[in-house]
């Protein structure tokens, strides 16, 4: 089962991150039909593997994330996507838990992607990169559970793309997940998210330095195209109300309007800045790889067109969360999901948390998802036989 | 609160409590913070799930480790598959659905059984207020305003078990509760009970 070493818990950590080597016996059979190994997959854990290997979160980061859930990001030095929810009493209690999060395959932070180097040339992928799916990323995971040792994860969490990811590992692999919960997601991807995705691709291939994507061959890099791709982006991931209370129409650092195309508005500031700090640390070809294996996202399809049946005779406990001020991902898609549940009669919750801060409030500090996370978390680890948290009497 | 703080239900949740088998599945149609749901877990062994309108309920209930999703009885009951349960509880509700007739029969396919409560319209003292003060009733179980009540389908205990015969609804146990929750003595049958009761209560099963 193992590729490799069981993992060390008690080994100190690699700063620059975990990496494996996997699929290199058994090549990893992709949606599109290429076989793909080996692969190296960078991950990172907190906490450690209890004896029966039973109290294991896998975390999936979403479009733009990384592994780095609570750790100063190794490129921005900024903290972790999930900062103050990752440590000792926390939400994810890394004294009860062991959390694992990798990388996505086509990613760029250590797990095989477009800007990696094809054994078979020697020259980085580029475009000749196999195009992937979440079902692609989250057998890759499978396979990272399979070297970890682990059978079932005790959870498996992640919003927006990784909340797909923990949809279709619910659909999958059933069996290997106890308890899911899917954030500020949805089960196929909108006609208007894939036309937001579209426009932050081709606003990669418009820029010249973009050379077909074989922009490393050529020493060059997208970054204005990547820049208004995160731009566009950053847009749908927050909300009018968030965006006029943190910038209104204020100006940035002048008295009056320039009479030209400075960024005169703060909240332009802002955005150019936003897509100045990505290109710094995201692959052009990553992120029209990761936009496309969201597009195809569509987990009714998958099953004859009928969402229930993704999840027929599904013993998995679900909390479903969505934000009411989402409009990416608008709770009506999460309703879709859970009357899906309900229809095979699957353990569910379902929590809309009302904030105005949009799709990015699952990654803010917004309470009622803390005190939902650490309920349903704490009502699982019961019926999964897992100790309570300190100070708690039973 | 639904709780006291010595860990018992509430009057008339507690006799909903005591008709449920133990080590049953059980959904709590406006579950507020699940009381019930969570003592029927700790004591009967039930697999409880809940539906609540309130995103306040949902949260607090979610945030205690119970399975409870946002929703109503009038637009949520549909997508369960039938015999999916075996006690769907739909307690101090009935009144405020949009179809009852429909959430009725939802329930009874989707549980072997229901229970059911609800205020009693053919109340003494709803009638008195409409008879002789000619206003439409207040009461402490009816404590709104008639423009700004939820009530929006009231019945008598007669109106209910008129309509559960048309319903092909077999009623295996009707109990008349005061306003406290505590049971009337079923000194003179239904004529009486309709007239006194300020609650109904009644287990339900298909035919």
């Amino acid at each position: 089962m193992s590729d490799a070493e069981p993992p060390d818990s008690s080994a100190p950590r690699n700063p620059l991150g975990l990496t494996v080597v996997l699929g290199r016996d058994r090549p990893i059979r992709l949606d599109c039909g290429v076989e793909m190994g080996p692969v190296t997959v960078g991950y990172q854990t907190y906490g450690t593997l209890n004896a029966d290997r039973s109290n294991a979160i896998l975390m999936c980061h979403a479009l733009t994330g990384d592994q780095y859930v609570a750790d100063p990001h190794p490129i921005t030095g900024k903290p972790g996507w999930w900062n103050e929810l990752v440590g000792p009493g926390r939400v994810f209690d890394t004294d009860r838990y062991f959390l694992i999060c990798s990388n996505v395959l086509g990613g760029c932070m250590g797990t095989t992607g477009p800007k990696d180097v094809n054994p078979a040339t020697g020259k980085p992928w580029g475009l000749s990169f196999p195009v992937i799916t979440i079902g692609d990323m989250v057998q890759v995971q499978a396979r990272l559970l399979d070297h970890l040792g682990i059978d079932q994860v005790f959870c498996v969490v992640g919003g927006s793309m990784g909340g797909m990811q923990v949809l279709e590992w619910c659909a999958s692999y059933p069996e290997r997940v106890f308890s899911a919960i899917p954030i500020a997601t949805a089960a196929r991807h909108s006609a208007q998210n894939i036309a937001f995705n579209e426009v932050g691709r081709q606003a990669i291939a418009a820029d010249p330095d973009w050379k077909d994507g074989d922009y490393l061959a050529h020493g060059t890099l997208p970054q204005r195209g990547l820049a208004v791709a995160r731009m566009a982006a950053h847009i749908t991931y927050l909300s009018e109300p968030a965006l006029h209370r943190k910038f209104g129409r204020n100006l940035q650092g002048r008295e009056a309007f320039s009479y030209g195309f400075e960024a005169d508005f703060q909240v332009e500031s802002y955005l150019r800045h936003q897509g100045s700090t990505f290109v710094e640390r995201f692959d052009a070809n990553s992120y029209l790889y990761i936009t496309r294996a969201m597009d195809y996202f569509d987990l009714a399809a998958e099953h004859g067109g009928i969402l229930s049946n993704a999840f027929r005779g599904t013993k998995t406990r679900f909390c479903v969360i969505s934000f009411t001020s989402d409009w990416l991902f608008p709770t009506p898609e999460s309703r879709a999901v859970v009357h899906a549940l309900n229809a095979v009669a699957a353990n569910v919750s379902f929590v809309e948390v009302c904030s105005d801060k949009g799709h990015d409030a699952f990654l803010l500090d917004e309470p009622v998802l803390h005190a939902t996370l650490t309920g349903f978390l704490d009502g699982a680890a019961e019926h999964r036989g897992l100790p309570r948290a300190k100070g708690v009497s039973s | 609160m639904m709780m006291v703080s010595n860990g018992h239900l509430r009057v008339d949740l507690g006799m909903i409590a005591e008709m449920v088998t133990p080590g049953s599945r059980v959904l709590d149609v406006g579950c507020g913070e699940g009381a019930l749901i969570a003592w029927l877990g700790r004591h009967k062994n039930v697999d409880g799930r809940g539906i609540e309108l309130s995103m306040a309920g949902v949260a607090a209930a979610v945030a205690q480790g119970m399975s409870v999703i946002q929703g109503d009885a009038d637009t949520d009951l549909a997508d369960y598959p039938d015999g999916a349960f075996d006690y769907v509880i739909l307690s101090q509700t009935l009144q405020a659905t949009y179809e009852p007739r429909a959430v009725l029969n939802n329930m009874l396919r989707i549980g072997r059984h229901a229970i059911v409560s609800f205020p009693n319209f053919g109340h003494w003292r709803i009638r008195y207020d409409l008879l002789v003060k000619g206003r439409m009733p207040m009461t402490d179980s009816l404590s709104y305003q008639w423009y700004e009540t939820p009530n929006i389908h009231f019945c008598t205990i007669l109106d209910f078990l008129i309509l559960c015969r048309e319903l092909g609804i077999r009623v295996e146990r009707s109990i008349a509760l005061d306003r406290q929750g505590n049971v009337l003595p079923a000194f003179g049958g239904r004529w009486l009970s309709n007239l006194f009761a300020e609650q109904g209560l009644f287990l339900l099963t298909r035919t």
